[in-house]
C-alpha cells in the first residue's frame, strides 16, 4: 500500500459558484481517490464550456478541520475537491 | 384525485401538502407558464413531462435496498459495488442515468454519514427524492461539524471506538451507505433482506431493521 | 464598508444551527413538475446543474428562509432559460398573466 499523498486546500476566496466549501479552505488532508475528469463547474455555471479537470476525494481528520471543537479528533471528513484548489504539502 | 382536508395524512402517512386547493402562488404561476412555454415552443411535450414524473415516482429507497441486500449476500458483487457504484447498480438493471455513485461500507469500526453542505446533492436516481431534513440548514450546517450530536438527534448513539466518516457530496459524485448486515439473518433471500434496509440507513442517519 | 469574507450564504458547512427537525412531505404535483422540468431541460442541454445552483446562490441569503425548495428551483430554471434565450421575459410575463387569470387555485390555473 502506497504512502498517502497530502494536499492542502487553497485559501483563496473568490466569489461565485465554487464547490470547495469555505470550512475546508487552508486545511490539509490526503487523497482518498482520484476521479474524473469532469467539467469545471466554475465555468459551466456561467454558460461556458468547462475545462476538464481531475477531481480528488480528499480525506481530512475532524481535528484538522475543527481543532479542539472536533467531537472525536480521529473521525474523518471526505470531500471532493477539484485539482486547481489543491496544492502539494 | 380526492382533495382531503389539510390535516389528513397521505397514503404514505406524511403530512399531505395540499396542491390543487391552495391559493396560487407566484412560483406556481411561473411553473405553469414555463411548462406551457416549453411545450408551445416544441422543446418538450406534456407526455414527456408526465413520463419523467412517473420515472421519478418509480424510484424509491427500495432500489437502494436491493443493492445493499445483494452486497450482503454476494461478496464479489460487494467488491464491484465498492469499486464502481454506478456500474454495479446498472448491472442489477437499475436505470440510474448519469448518476456517479460511490458506495461506502459500514463495519463494526466505521459508520458513514452523507451530507451535501453546499446544496442538497443526493443519489436520487437510486433512492428517489431526498427528505426535507436532508435539505435543511440544520443538517447541512451541523452534519460535517458535529455528526455524533446530529446522529443522537436521530436516535443513534455511536460508541467512542467507532469512527464516524462524514462524506460531503461537494462535486460530481453521489453517495450511498452500505449498512452492516444485522445478525439473525443467515440464509435469508435478497428480497427478505432488502425489507430490512431503510432509507435512513443508506444515508447514515438510521439503522437497518432487525429480524 | 460592509463586512464580507467571501463565504456565501449557501456554503453552510460548520455554521451554527439548531436541532435537525425530522420533516418530510409528499411532493405536490407542481413540485414534481418543477423537478421534471429541471431534469428534462438539463438533459436537453438548455442549462447545466451548475447553472441552476449558481442562480439559486445568487438569489441571496434571505431566499432560504423566505422560499421553499421548489420555489427556488423554478426561479432558477426560469433564470437559466431566460439566459439561454429559450423565451423572453415579455413572453413569460404575458403567459404568467394569462395563467393567473384562469383562477385562484393551482388546479384551476393549471388547466387550460
Amino acid at each position: 500500500m502506497s504512502d498517502p499523498t497530502f494536499v492542502r486546500v487553497k485559501t483563496m476566496m473568490p466569489p461565485g459558484h465554487i464547490r470547495t466549501p469555505a470550512y475546508l479552505r487552508g486545511k490539509t488532508g490526503w487523497i482518498e481517490r482520484k476521479l474524473g475528469p469532469f467539467g469545471n463547474p466554475e465555468q459551466q455555471a456561467y454558460g461556458l464550456p468547462g475545462d476538464l479537470l481531475t477531481l480528488y476525494r480528499v480525506r481530512f481528520t475532524m481535528a484538522e478541520v475543527w481543532g479542539d471543537q472536533a467531537e472525536r479528533p480521529q473521525d474523518t471528513l471526505d470531500a471532493e475537491i477539484y485539482e486547481h484548489w489543491l496544492e502539494p504539502v | 384525485m380526492p382533495h382531503d382536508h389539510h390535516d389528513h395524512l397521505s397514503p404514505s402517512s406524511h403530512p399531505y401538502r395540499p396542491d390543487n386547493d391552495e391559493p396560487l402562488s407566484y412560483w406556481q404561476t411561473m411553473e405553469i407558464a414555463v411548462r406551457e412555454l416549453l411545450i408551445e415552443k416544441g422543446i418538450s411535450t406534456a407526455a414527456e413531462i408526465n413520463a419523467q414524473i412517473d420515472a421519478m415516482d418509480a424510484r424509491s429507497p427500495a432500489d437502494g435496498a436491493q443493492v445493499v441486500a445483494r452486497a450482503w449476500t454476494d461478496p464479489a458483487f460487494r467488491d464491484r459495488l465498492l469499486a464502481n457504484g454506478s456500474d454495479a447498480c446498472r448491472e442489477m438493471g437499475f436505470d440510474i442515468g448519469a448518476l456517479h455513485l460511490i458506495a461506502v461500507e459500514n463495519t463494526a469500526q466505521i459508520h458513514n454519514l452523507i451530507v451535501c453542505t453546499l446544496c442538497s446533492c443526493y443519489p436520487r436516481n437510486l433512492l428517489g427524492m431526498s427528505p426535507d431534513w436532508y435539505k435543511s440548514r440544520e443538517y447541512r450546517s451541523r452534519a460535517v461539524k458535529e455528526p455524533r450530536k446530529v446522529l443522537a438527534e436521530f436516535g443513534m448513539t455511536l460508541p467512542e471506538d467507532v469512527q464516524v466518516r462524514v462524506h460531503d457530496s461537494t462535486a460530481d459524485m453521489r453517495y450511498v451507505v452500505i449498512p452492516a448486515r444485522p445478525d439473525g439473518t443467515d440464509g435469508w433471500s435478497v428480497d427478505r433482506l432488502a425489507g430490512l434496509v431503510t432509507r435512513d440507513s443508506m444515508i447514515g442517519t438510521g439503522r437497518v431493521k432487525t429480524p | 464598508m460592509t463586512d464580507f469574507d467571501g463565504k456565501r450564504w449557501h456554503d453552510m458547512g460548520g455554521d451554527t444551527a439548531g436541532p435537525v427537525r425530522p420533516s418530510e412531505h409528499d411532493f405536490a404535483l407542481w413540485e414534481k413538475r418543477v423537478d421534471a422540468l429541471m431534469v428534462l431541460c438539463s438533459t436537453k442541454g438548455l442549462f447545466t446543474v451548475d447553472g441552476l445552483r449558481r442562480a439559486i446562490e445568487d438569489m441571496g441569503p434571505d431566499v432560504f428562509e423566505n422560499t421553499t425548495y421548489y420555489d427556488r428551483w423554478i426561479a432558477s430554471i426560469n433564470q437559466n432559460l431566460i439566459e439561454a434565450g429559450t423565451y423572453t421575459l415579455g413572453e413569460l410575463g404575458a403567459k404568467m398573466d394569462a395563467v393567473a387569470k384562469r383562477g385562484a387555485t393551482y388546479g384551476e390555473a393549471a388547466s387550460e
